[in-house]
């Protein structure tokens, strides 16, 4: 039952950040919404209510490294376009699985062990 | 570079388009959800920054920039990948903001209303993410 509610609360946050940045132009500026706190909200709010608002924090600390990941993956799949003239589809792509490698590096070598 | 509301962005994307993201971030906040019991929060947090919404939606900037290329007679390939660039450009710029949301998140949730800091987080996330725009925007 939990994980239904939290992909229905999901999905509709990210829906809703996806669909708010559809709005704007230029696109450079709908491209901040690609990195808008839609997931956060939805997790934090029932990480809060379920475990506790410290169990949330801890969460939200680990949040740090995954943006530093996100930030170092668009970056990467922009220059892959610019540069490459590698389309959106495989950049994208890459850019999963920068963020994956990068991630797991920063929580490995900045929190594993940590609670 | 002024920033303007165009409802054709919203009015391109099809049901199927919007589905998808549904599914995909449900899922991925379902998934942090299943991570957190089995692992704990440390690692589940990662996934409070998964690029959820960023993978379609640069197919999708790419693929509506081809279409209005081609209704027009156009090829658009190149204008394509350009516009889906700039996308990118902005997200890696948002998430800088994403990143101050975090450290908020991480400082004040212990101690603060949840809805409060959420809510603050999310304003922050907005300014730092528009000041983060407009600075690239002015160095370019």
């Amino acid at each position: 039952m939990e994980i239904l509610v939290r992909f229905i609360v999901g999905g509709l946050v990210v829906s809703a950040f996806a669909v708010i940045g559809n709005l704007f132009k230029p696109t450079s500026f709908a491209g901040l919404f690609g990195a808008a706190p839609s997931v956060a909200l939805a997790s934090l709010a029932l990480a809060a209510s379920k475990d506790g608002a410290a169990y949330a924090s801890v969460e939200s600390r680990s949040m740090i490294l995954g943006a530093v990941a996100m930030g170092a993956a668009a970056w990467m799949s922009c220059q892959l376009m610019m540069r490459r003239g590698i389309k959106a589809l495989p950049a994208a792509a890459c850019s999963l699985g920068v963020w994956f490698v990068l991630a797991f590096l920063l929580w490995h070598g900045l929190l594993k062990g940590l609670k | 570079m002024i920033v303007k509301v165009d409802w054709a962005g919203v009015k391109e994307t099809t049901a199927r388009e919007y589905l998808i993201r549904f599914v995909f971030g449900g899922s991925i906040t379902a998934a942090a959800g299943l991570i957190g019991n089995a692992w704990g929060p440390v690692v589940a947090g990662l996934f409070l920054a998964f690029p959820a919404i960023f993978p379609a939606s640069l197919t999708l900037v790419e693929r509506h920039e081809r279409e209005r290329k081609a209704q027009k007679g156009l090829q658009g390939a190149h204008r394509a990948i350009t516009a889906a660039a700039d996308y990118a450009k902005g997200t890696a710029a948002g998430s800088l903001a994403l990143l101050t949301f975090a450290v908020a998140g991480w400082k004040f949730l212990a101690k603060v209303p949840t809805a409060v800091v959420l809510a603050g987080g999310t304003l922050l996330w907005a300014s730092v993410a528009g000041l983060a725009w407009f600075i690239v925007k002015r160095w370019r």
